[in-house]
């Protein structure tokens, strides 16, 4: 598999950074050619010609100026001053979600397969998940059966969804829906509304007097990463009428190179809230324009990574799967519930490449196969309780059957049952050898 | 004049767009100028290897023709750009004398339901039967809103159980068709990023599964690409042509301000036709692509 967001942006930063990382001394030359180089990547990956504009004269006059030119390591200098210039056009900081009003109106909104009925249900999950009471509204009344897939999804995001489909008025809709959270205790509405283009009067005007009408505390406009050149027009064209507090970028899980990111923040001001990594409905993190801006110039991102493993596994999980391996019975139930919460985290390589020193072309020669995770979960959901406890009792008839069972061959299950086995012998080793191992990888602590 | 409807799409929009060449000087060609057709290019998606590309070609049709002004490297522009898209321009290809199959295929959102409503419109047009495939057992309610498009369209749809196998559902539907004596098959598929392995060895099965119930099968397999998806577009046509055997790609939601411009790369990078485009909500609104039409509104010089 190859790609990942940003991640064309980040090799060829890279690649052109590394070069100068090496001078002692930059000459105006060098400086020209990183820019043009960095003009290239960026336009490349959708970044607006006028953005990029901008980007590229603050970074030459930056880069000649007497910080990189007097430093003694100027090439690192750039490097730090293009970290620096993205993480400034991706925003300062991470953006809370302002949730006032009784309920809090949040109002999601965006262009034709944006992804906004998927967000909707993805915000109430996250939502209930720090303890709020959201209520989902279906008010795309245009796109056939839309609110059937809001309360589908709302229901595996075990959130309620208030539809009524007598009304037609989308603002009389989240009228009765308000009415219907204050009896029932709900305090934030999420509202999932019709898809438009930004230049579509009546859809828009239908747009702008729910807005009036509900005062939600967050206008949200949900743009997918994938989007080229005209991100800016829609993002544009929703803030000029709607006056938007935020956006949510979606389907970062491709290897769009995500340009449109740093350029609709940059023309409307308006901070990414929040970001969407996939179709589980939990597949939504918070925005870190800093771990952005990082994992654009490699620097990984440990930070996303610990992030899912503790969503995934939680903590007494762990410290029990911990003492299992030290008593030696951690058996092949236990490991198979581990790969369960593994994936959970998302795909393997997508894991991968958020660790440091590890990009997706690394990655790429790895070749990290989800369907390798499903075969040894078919091998281990074919075999009986005992043997996954005792896998010693195994023998040939019992592979065979198991082989049968998971639709696999005799020599998958001795794989396998070989990993096993190398699991909990390196895991011994690592026990045993702790103390010496720190020393040699630790020598300064 | 024959009717453009790109342009006539795009009146729609017009006051909200500013002309690309209100601040282009109407003085002789310079270095200027030529960095500005690139950046008309490149900002209607065109990606900058393919832009400097065609401007370089202009470059030398004008040396070559003599063309000085602005409107004259224009309309030059505009040829290279039909010139480079002529052999994109191709129409769909489907039997009268057997079942013909069409499977619509995409990244989430591109717009696969609603362009395959307006082609179940087209064929029927042609005195086609057509039915109904919902293969997108993924998505919720994805069948419902096939479902919807199926009343208004007349004709009957073919769907599973949620989460059930797409490969199944079509062929069933073609095994339906058969019997009830339909022309065409419309499959629609799951959205998917083209990243998912699993999901395009899934898309792959589906296409097998189709051969099988009948020889021959899916006769066309169209990529829907949303017209306002940039580079990433290259990808995506490169990912699913890998997987499947696309036939050509359907610009979807060229009613909006995006220009498509990437369509460009798009075939020059993997040679697939496009053959159809989205301009609008209705369900006629999806006509064939055409390469001149195309330039003329790619490199728009109306004046507001």
């Amino acid at each position: 598999m190859r790609g990942g967001v940003f991640e064309q942006i980040s090799r060829r930063l890279q690649e052109i950074l590394r070069r100068l990382t090496g001078k002692g001394k930059l000459t105006a030359a060098d400086v020209d050619q990183a820019v043009r180089q960095v003009r290239l990547a960026l336009l490349e990956a959708d970044v607006h010609y006028r953005v990029v504009k901008e980007f590229c004269a603050r970074l030459r006059e930056r880069a000649v100026g007497a910080e990189v030119m007097e430093s003694l390591t100027p090439g690192q200098q750039v490097v730090k001053l293009v970290h620096e210039e993205l993480r400034d056009l991706l925003g300062q900081r991470s953006s809370e979600l302002q949730l006032e009003g009784d309920p809090a109106v949040l109002l999601v909104v965006g262009l034709y397969g944006a992804g906004k009925t998927t967000t909707a249900a993805k915000l109430g999950r996250w939502l209930a998940s720090k303890g709020r009471r959201p209520l989902l509204v279906a008010a795309d009344l245009h796109r056939p059966a839309a609110p059937e897939q809001l309360m589908r999804m709302a229901e595996q995001a075990q959130v309620p969804c208030f539809y009524q489909p007598g009304i037609a008025d989308p603002v009389a809709l989240v009228r009765k829906a308000a009415s219907t959270a204050r009896e029932q205790g709900r305090d934030v509405l999420v509202v999932d509304t019709a898809g438009r283009f930004q230049v579509e009067e009546e859809l828009m005007r239908e747009l702008t007097r729910l807005a009036d009408e509900t005062e939600p505390s967050e206008r949200l406009l949900v743009l997918d990463v994938m989007t080229g050149q005209e991100a800016v027009a829609v993002a544009q064209g929703f803030h000029q009428q709607l006056g938007l507090t935020g956006l949510i970028l979606t389907k970062l899980d491709g290897d769009a190179r995500g340009g449109a990111a740093l350029s609709v923040r940059a023309v409307t001001g308006c901070p990414i809230k929040f970001v969407g990594t996939g179709e589980r409905v939990d597949a939504l993190e918070v925005f870190h324009p800093d771990r952005m801006a990082s994992r654009i110039l490699g620097m990984g991102d440990v930070l996303t990574l610990i992030e899912r493993a503790t969503r995934a596994v939680d903590e007494t999980k762990a410290r029990e799967w911990e003492k299992k391996l030290r008593r030696d019975t951690f058996d092949l139930e236990d490991f198979l519930e581990q790969l369960k919460r593994v994936r959970e985290m998302g795909p393997l390589d997508e894991l991968v490449s958020m660790l440091p020193g590890w990009g997706r072309r690394a990655v790429a020669g790895l070749q990290v196969d989800e369907r390798e995770l499903v075969k040894v979960e078919a091998i281990i959901n074919s075999m009986t309780r005992e043997e996954r406890r005792d896998p010693d009792i195994i023998d040939g008839s019992r592979r065979r059957r198991i082989a049968a069972g998971s639709g696999t061959r005799v020599s998958d299950v001795n794989r396998v049952l070989r990993q096993f086995r190398e699991f909990k012998r390196l895991f011994r080793q690592l026990e045993e050898g702790g103390k010496r191992l720190q020393r040699r990888f630790f020598p300064l602590v | 004049m024959p009717r453009n409807p790109w342009k006539e799409a795009m009146e729609r929009a017009r006051h909200f767009l500013r002309s690309q060449f209100a601040s282009l000087p109407g003085r002789a060609v310079g270095r200027e100028m030529w960095e500005q057709l690139e950046e008309v290019l490149v900002r209607s998606d065109v990606g900058v290897a393919v832009a400097t590309e065609l401007v370089e070609r202009v470059r030398s049709e004008a040396m070559r023709r003599g063309a000085r002004d602005l409107p004259q490297l224009l309309q030059l522009l505009r040829e290279e750009v039909a010139a480079c898209l002529g052999p994109a321009q191709q129409t769909l290809r489907l039997p009268r004398d057997e079942l013909a199959v069409v499977m619509l295929v995409g990244v989430n959102g591109s717009g696969k339901t609603t362009t395959l409503a307006k082609l179940a419109h087209r064929l029927q047009k042609q005195g086609r039967r057509v039915l109904l495939a919902a293969a997108d057992t993924f998505r919720a309610a994805a069948a419902e809103q096939l479902g919807v498009w199926a009343r208004r369209l007349g004709t009957e749809m073919v769907t599973g159980m949620p989460g059930g196998d797409p490969a199944a559902v079509a062929f069933d539907a073609v095994a339906a068709a058969r019997a009830r004596g339909y022309h065409c098959v419309l499959v629609d598929t799951a959205g998917r990023l083209h990243t998912r392995h699993n999901l395009m060895e899934e898309l792959r099965k589906i296409e097998r599964v189709l051969g099988r119930a009948q020889a021959g099968c899916p006769q066309e397999v169209l990529l829907v690409i949303d017209a306002t998806t940039g580079q990433n577009a290259v990808r995506q046509a490169v990912e699913f042509s890998r997987a499947v055997r696309v036939t050509g790609c359907c610009l979807a939601k060229m009613d909006g301000t995006a220009k498509g411009g990437v369509v460009l790369s798009v075939t020059r990078e993997t040679g697939l036709p496009v053959k159809l485009v989205g301009i609008g909500q209705g369900l006629d609104d999806l006509i064939d692509f055409d390469a001149r039409a195309f330039a003329e509104a790619l490199i728009d010089t109306h004046q507001p």
